[in-house]
C-alpha cells in the first residue's frame, strides 16, 4: 500500500519542487522533507516527498543481490 | 478577452436555417472538399459490389485537444481502424457533430481541419454529415459520431473467432501512449510529459500486412480497456487461451512512469494507433517484417502465442518466470494511493 | 526508471529464489501486512516461485478494505449535502457502503471529485470559494502526514472552506490486536515499506520482542519482496528474532522526523473501527482541538442512517488472514470486481481483488 515512487528533484521553489521520473515531471511538495536538495531522489506519495532516497544504500543492496546471484550460479 | 458573438456557435447554427447552411458550406464542405459531399443531397449515393464492412463510433474524449491529436483526428482514426480490423479497405465516412452552444468557431475550424487531414492520409472521404447544436450544459463541449464503410477483398477472412492454437500474437508498437497523453492534461492529475497520443489511421498498415500474408486470422485495435481487454475478447471469441510475455510487450518509459505514479497497469491503458494481429506461425515473421517497414508499426513485436488449454484465459509470464492471469478491465482506470 | 527497473531484474530474482529454496527447511507461515506488497506478490507470481515450505498469507494493510461501512456511509452522506464537494483518492470511489457508493452518489448528482493529491483538493477549495471541500482522509501513516501538511497549508493560505474527514488508521496497534487474538500462527512478518519510511523500523520491535516473530521491512519491487522473504527464512533457520530493514534505500530506523512532527501537531490517536476486526484502541487519528475547524465530522451534520453489512461477506476473516478469498461463498460468483460486495474485492490491493485479477489459485 502507499504507492510512492522515486523521483529526481530538478528545481526547488520555497516548499515545492519540480520532480521528474522516467521523463515525466510534476510539481511536488517538500513539506515533509525540507532537507531535500536539487539532485536528490525522493519517494513521492500523493504529490508529497515522504523521504529522501539513500542512493548509496540502493547501490549496496543491488551489489548484495548480485553477489547472491553469483553464488547461486556457482552452486548450480 | 471574450470572443465576439459571431466567433461562437449558436443554437441557430443547428436549426437547419440560413446560419446552419452557412456553417455547413463554409466550415465543412469547403474543408472536406469532395464531389459527393458537395452535392449536399440527403444521402450520399455510392456504387458498390462485394462484401461491405460497416461500423460506427461516437467520440466524447475530454479534453478535446490533447498532445498528438484532437477529437477530430480521433473520430476519423477510430472508425477507419475498426474497418481495417475487419480486413476492409476503408472508403467513406459519415460525420455528425453535436456542438455545445458557445463553442468557439475557431476551435471548430481547427477540428474540421484535423478531420480533413486525417481523412486524406487514411484515403477516405467524408460524404455525408449532420450538425446539431444543444443548450449550454447539454454536451461536454463537442461530441462527434462517425460511421464508416469499407470493402473487403476476395479471400480475406479476418475475425475475432479465427485464432487457433499455435498462432503467434503480434503487437504493432508501444502501449499506453494515448491514455497517458490524454490523462496528463486532466487538471486534477496534471503532470508534464512530452508523450503524445499514438492516434493514427491504420488502413495502410493493414493493407501491407494482408499483402504479406492473406492468412491473418485476427486483428483488433486495443482502444478503451487496453491490450488486456482486447486479448481477452479474442480469447473468448475464438475459445482459445493466449499467453504473452511481460518482457516482450513494448512500453515507453514515460508511460511506465506515469502508470507507476497513478497506480495504473499499462496493459489496461487506451491506445488509438496500435493493433494486435493473430497470425499462423509460419507467416509470423513475414507479417512482422512488413509491419516494421510501416511508420505505424516500427516497434512491432511478437509478444506471445495462442494455446488450446484453458480457453478464454489470457495468461502472462512475469519477469520472475511465474504466470499470472490478465483479466479484462473492470470499470474505469482510477488513480490510486495504495 | 531509476530505483525501480533495477529492482525488477530477472537474473537477480533467480539468484534470490535459488537461495530461498536452498535455505528454507522449516515449514513457515509469513504474512505480508501491506496491500501494496500483496499486489506485487500476486502481480509477479511470487507465491509460485517460493518453496512449498513457505505459506504466504495476506494481512489487513489495505486502508480501503478496513474502512468501516459506517464511516464510508458518513462520506456518502456528506456528498449529498448541497454545497459540498467531496474530494477523494480514486481508491474509495467504488467501495460499497451500506446502501450506495461514492461513484453512485456522483452519478446521482453529488459533487465527488477524484484527486491524486491533497494539493489538488486545496486548489479545488481555492477555485470554489462558495462551496465547502471535504477531503476524505483515508490511509495509514504514509498518508496521514500529507493530510496534516494540507491542513497546515490551508491555515497558512487562509483557506476557509477546506475540511478533512479523518478516517486515518495506524498500523502497529492493529498488528498487536491481530497477534493478541491468537487466530494466526505466524513465523515471520513482512512489514510495510512506506509506512516505515515515515515511522521507521522501531515501532515494529514489539513484534519480535513480545511475540517472537521475525520482521523485515520491505520495499515494493519483486526483488525487494524476495530479498525480504530470504531474510525472514534466514532468521527462522538461525533462530533469530529481530526487526531488519531490507528496504534500506527508503527506510531509516528513526523514520522521517519531520513527517512525524507534522502528524503529531495536527492529529492525536483515538479509537478506530477496523472492518472485520472491530474497535482497536488508539489505532485511529483525529484532529486536535487546535485544528477542529478543519474537522468535517464537527462542521457538518452527518446523518448516514443505519449501517448494513452484506450477508455472506467474510472480508473480516480474509483481512485477518484466517480465511482465503477462495473460502468465501460469494467469491467469483456474487462478488466480482465488476459487482463487488465487500471492500476486499473493490480495492485494487484487497486480497480478493488480487486473487481474482491475477489468479490466486492459478495453476501453471
Amino acid at each position: 500500500m502507499c504507492l510512492a515512487i522515486p523521483a529526481l528533484i530538478k528545481s526547488i521553489e520555497d516548499k515545492e519542487a519540480e520532480a521528474e521520473i522516467g521523463g515525466i515531471t510534476r510539481k511536488i511538495s517538500l513539506w515533509l522533507t525540507p532537507e531535500a536538495r536539487v539532485g536528490d531522489y525522493v519517494l513521492v506519495h500523493t504529490g508529497y516527498a515522504i523521504n529522501v532516497l539513500d542512493q548509496k544504500e540502493a547501490e549496496e543492496t543491488l551489489s548484495l543481490l548480485e553477489q547472491i546471484a553469483r553464488l547461486a550460479e556457482e552452486k548450480g | 478577452m471574450e470572443a465576439a458573438l459571431n466567433d461562437r456557435i449558436l443554437l441557430a447554427h443547428g436549426s437547419g436555417g440560413k446560419l446552419a447552411h452557412e456553417l455547413v458550406e463554409k466550415s465543412f464542405v469547403k474543408a472536406l472538399a469532395n464531389p459527393l459531399l458537395a452535392k449536399l443531397d440527403d444521402s450520399a449515393v455510392i456504387d458498390f459490389s462485394g462484401r461491405l464492412a460497416f461500423t460506427t463510433d461516437s467520440y466524447v474524449v475530454s479534453p478535446i485537444f490533447f498532445p498528438g491529436g484532437d477529437i477530430g483526428k480521433l473520430s476519423v482514426c477510430g472508425t477507419v481502424n475498426d474497418l481495417a480490423m475487419s480486413g476492409a479497405h476503408p472508403l467513406y465516412l459519415s460525420l455528425s457533430f453535436i456542438i455545445e452552444e458557445g463553442f468557439l468557431q475557431s476551435e471548430l475550424d481547427q477540428i474540421v481541419n484535423s478531420i480533413q487531414q486525417t481523412a486524406q492520409e487514411a484515403g477516405v472521404e467524408i460524404v455525408t454529415g449532420d450538425t446539431k447544436v444543444v443548450h449550454r450544459g447539454s454536451a461536454d463541449r463537442l461530441f462527434i459520431n462517425t460511421a464508416g464503410v469499407g470493402i473487403i477483398l476476395e479471400g480475406v477472412n479476418i475475425s475475432g473467432s479465427n485464432a487457433r492454437a499455435g498462432d503467434k500474437v503480434i503487437l504493432s508498437g508501444t502501449i499506453g501512449d494515448h491514455g497517458i497523453a490524454v490523462i496528463s492534461r486532466r487538471e486534477e492529475l496534471s503532470f508534464s510529459t512530452s508523450l503524445k497520443s499514438d492516434c493514427a489511421p491504420l488502413g495502410g498498415l493493414v493493407a501491407e500486412m494482408i499483402n504479406a500474408s492473406p492468412n491473418i486470422h485476427c486483428l483488433r485495435d486495443p482502444t478503451r480497456g487496453g491490450l488486456a481487454t482486447s486479448l481477452n475478447e479474442l480469447a473468448k471469441q475464438s475459445r482459445v487461451s493466449i499467453r504473452i510475455e511481460e518482457e516482450k510487450v513494448p512500453v515507453r518509459e514515460e508511460v511506465l512512469a506515469a502508470c507507476e505514479m497513478l497506480g495504473f497497469d499499462p496493459l489496461y491503458v487506451a491506445n488509438e494507433g496500435k493493433l494486435v494481429a493473430i497470425v499462423p506461425p509460419e507467416d509470423a515473421n513475414k507479417v512482422l517484417k512488413a509491419m516494421r517497414k510501416n511508420r505505424y508499426g516500427k516497434d512491432s513485436a511478437i509478444i506471445g502465442e495462442v494455446g488450446a488449454e484453458k480457453p478464454g484465459w489470457v495468461v502472462m509470464k512475469t519477469v520472475l518466470g511465474a504466470s499470472r492471469i490478465v483479466d479484462m478491465l473492470v470499470g474505469d482506470l482510477l488513480p490510486r494511493i495504495c | 526508471m531509476k530505483f525501480i527497473t533495477e529492482f525488477r531484474r530477472s537474473e537477480l530474482a533467480q539468484g534470490l529464489i535459488s537461495q530461498i529454496h536452498r535455505q528454507s527447511k522449516t515449514s513457515v507461515r509469513f504474512m505480508e501486512f501491506c496491500g501494496g506488497h500483496t499486489v506485487t506478490i500476486f502481480r509477479y507470481g511470487i507465491r509460485q516461485v517460493l518453496p512449498k515450505t513457505i505459506d504466504m498469507v495476506s494481512g489487513p494493510g489495505c486502508p480501503i478494505c478496513v474502512t468501516a461501512n459506517a464511516d464510508l456511509d458518513k462520506a456518502i452522506a456528506l456528498s449529498q449535502i448541497p454545497g459540498i464537494i467531496v474530494a477523494t483518492f480514486g481508491d474509495m470511489l467504488k467501495v460499497p457502503g451500506s446502501n450506495s457508493s461514492l461513484e453512485e452518489a456522483k452519478a446521482g448528482g453529488a459533487d465527488v471529485r477524484t484527486v491524486y493529491s491533497t494539493m489538488d483538493a486545496l486548489k479545488i477549495a481555492e477555485d470554489n470559494p462558495n462551496k465547502s471541500v471535504v477531503f476524505l482522509g483515508i490511509g495509514f501513516e504514509t498518508t496521514a502526514p500529507t493530510i496534516a501538511a494540507s491542513i497546515l497549508q490551508a491555515e497558512e493560505k487562509g483557506i476557509k472552506n477546506y475540511y478533512v474527514l479523518s478516517l486515518h488508521k495506524l498500523c502497529p496497534p492493529v498488528l498487536r490486536a491481530i497477534l493478541d487474538s491468537g487466530e494466526l500462527k505466524l513465523h515471520g512478518l513482512i512489514c510495510p515499506g512506506h509506512v516505515s519510511a515515515v515511522i521507521g523500523s522501531r515501532p515494529w520491535e514489539f513484534i519480535a520482542r513480545d511475540y517472537g516473530i521475525p520482521c523485515v521491512v520491505s520495499g515494493f519491487e519483486p526483488l525487494d519482496i524476495l530479498q525480504s522473504v530470504d531474510m525472514l527464512v534466514n532468521q527462522v533457520e538461525s533462530g533469530e528474532r529481530r526487526v531488519e530493514i531490507a528496504y534500506r534505500r527508503g527506510v531509516r530506523p528513526e523514520g522521517n522526523q519531520q513527517a512525524l512532527r507534522l502528524m503529531e501537531q495536527v492529529f492525536e490517536p483515538c479509537p478506530a473501527q477496523w472492518r472485520g476486526i472491530g474497535e482497536v484502541p488508539d489505532s485511529g487519528l483525529k484532529l486536535r482541538k487546535k485544528y477542529q475547524r478543519f474537522d468535517a465530522a464537527l462542521a457538518f451534520d452527518i446523518a448516514p442512517g443505519p449501517t448494513y453489512e452484506p450477508a455472506g461477506c467474510i472480508c473480516g476473516d480474509v483481512l485477518r488472514g484466517v480465511k482465503t478469498p477462495a473460502d468465501c461463498q460469494l467469491f467469483g460468483k456474487a462478488c466480482t470486481p465488476q459487482y463487488p460486495v465487500g471492500p476486499c474485492m473493490v480495492s485494487s490491493e484487497g486480497s480478493c481483488s488480487a486473487y481474482y485479477l491475477y489468479g490466486g489459485g492459478f495453476e501453471r
